[in-house]
C-alpha cells in the first residue's frame, strides 16, 4: 500500500467522489458484489419498472379525471373514512414488516413469525375493506364500464390490490420457508426482496390516497 | 498502518437496497419508529388539508402533491433505506432513472392532453353542416 493512499484517507477531501481508494490501481475492486446486493439491486429494478408502470395509470386517471360521460364524480363516490382506514392498515403494516426483517436479521424465527403474521392479517385487512368498496360502487352503477373517469379507477386502484394480493401470497411463502429451511442464506435473499417489495407497495399506495382519492374527491 | 485504517480501506463498497448500515438492533428499530411518526404526521397533514376549508382552496392540490412527495422521501429513507451515501450510489441512480420515467410520463400526458383539451372547438359551436 503506498503513502499517497494513506494521505488521501487522512483528509477527508482528498477524496471528493468517496471512492476510498478505488481510483488505485493496487487497490482495486475484489471482484463480482456478493449475491445479495446483485439479487436486491435485480429486484430494486424490477420495483421501478412495477412504479413505471403505476405512473402510466397515474397518468390516465389524472387525464380521465373530468370524463364521467354525465355519471357520478370522484366527490360523490369516496368514502374517505374508509381511505383513512386503508391507508392506516398498509401503514402499519409496513412498519411491522421492517420489524420481520429486523427480527430475521438477529435470527429470531418466533419474532419473525409474530410480525410476518401481524403484516399479513393488515394486508388481508386492507384488501377487505377495499373490496367492500369496489362491491359499493359496482352496486350502486358505478362499475368500471359506466365512465372514462370509472375506468381509470379501477384499473389503477385494482392493480395495486392485484399487487397486494400477489404480496400476501409471497408473505405467506416466506412465513412457510422459514419455519421449513430457518435462515439460510437463500431464505434470507428473498426476505430482503419481499421487504422491499411490500414498502414499494405502500409508496404507491401514498400516491393513490392523495392522487385519486383526496384530489380526486376535490373535483 | 493501524488496525482502524485498514478497516477503512476494506469496507463494503457497496449496499443492497434495503440494506442498513446500522447493525444492531435499538437504532434501527428507532428507525422504524421515526418513519412510521413521520408517516402518520404527513398522512393525517394530507386528510386535514384535503377536508378543510381554513386554507386558501387553490393551494390545496399543490400542498397535497409536496406532502405525497414528502411521505415518499420518508418511505424511501425510513423504510427502503435509500440514502445518499457512497455505498448507495447504483440503488440511487436506478431510482433517479425511474423517477426521470415517471416525470415524463405523468407531467408530459397531463401536459399534453391539457393543451388538446383547450384547443379543441367544442361540439356546439361548430356549425351545422346541411
Amino acid at each position: 500500500m503506498t503513502d499517497t493512499t494513506l494521505q488521501y484517507a487522512a483528509h477527508g477531501h482528498g477524496d471528493p467522489h468517496h471512492l476510498r481508494g478505488l481510483q488505485d490501481s493496487s487497490l482495486g475492486h475484489e471482484g463480482p458484489a456478493p449475491k445479495r446486493i446483485v439479487t436486491a439491486y435485480g429486484f430494486w429494478i424490477f420495483l421501478l419498472s412495477d412504479i413505471v408502470m403505476f405512473s402510466c395509470f397515474f397518468a390516465a386517471y389524472g387525464v380521465l379525471l373530468r370524463q364521467t360521460a354525465g355519471g357520478p364524480s370522484g366527490s360523490e363516490l369516496f368514502d374517505l373514512k374508509s381511505v383513512a382506514a386503508e391507508t392506516a392498515f398498509l401503514l402499519i403494516s409496513s412498519f411491522t414488516c421492517g420489524l420481520a426483517s429486523i427480527a430475521a436479521d438477529v435470527r429470531s424465527a418466533r419474532w419473525y413469525q409474530v410480525a410476518m403474521a401481524v403484516t399479513g392479517v393488515l394486508g388481508l385487512c386492507f384488501l377487505a375493506l377495499e373490496a367492500r368498496e369496489f362491491a359499493d360502487l359496482v352496486s350502486r352503477g358505478a362499475g368500471p364500464t359506466r365512465s372514462a373517469f370509472l375506468s381509470a379507477f379501477f384499473t389503477l386502484v385494482g392493480c395495486h390490490g392485484l399487487h397486494v394480493s400477489a404480496g400476501i401470497l409471497w408473505l405467506l411463502t416466506m412465513m412457510a420457508q422459514v419455519a421449513a429451511k430457518g435462515f439460510r442464506e437463500d431464505v434470507c435473499r428473498r426476505l430482503l426482496c419481499f421487504a422491499l417489495f411490500w414498502h414499494a407497495l405502500d409508496i404507491i399506495w401514498v400516491g393513490i390516497f392523495s392522487m385519486v382519492y383526496l384530489l380526486g374527491s376535490a373535483v | 498502518m493501524s488496525e482502524q485504517q485498514l478497516h477503512q480501506f476494506h469496507e463494503p463498497l457497496e449496499l443492497a437496497p434495503g440494506d442498513e448500515e446500522e447493525a444492531r438492533v435499538g437504532p434501527r428499530l428507532v428507525g422504524y419508529l421515526i418513519g412510521l411518526g413521520l408517516s402518520i404526521l404527513l398522512t393525517a397533514t394530507s386528510f386535514f388539508i384535503a377536508g378543510t376549508d381554513l386554507v386558501w382552496q387553490p393551494s390545496i392540490p399543490v400542498a397535497l402533491t409536496v406532502l405525497a412527495i414528502a411521505q415518499m422521501g420518508v418511505h424511501l429513507v425510513f423504510f427502503l433505506h435509500i440514502t445518499t451515501g457512497p455505498d448507495n450510489t447504483n440503488n440511487v441512480m436506478a431510482l433517479a432513472f425511474g423517477l426521470l420515467i415517471v416525470f415524463l410520463v405523468v407531467g408530459g400526458s397531463l401536459w399534453i392532453m391539457a393543451h388538446m383539451n383547450h384547443n379543441m372547438v367544442p361540439m356546439q359551436i361548430m356549425p351545422m353542416q346541411h
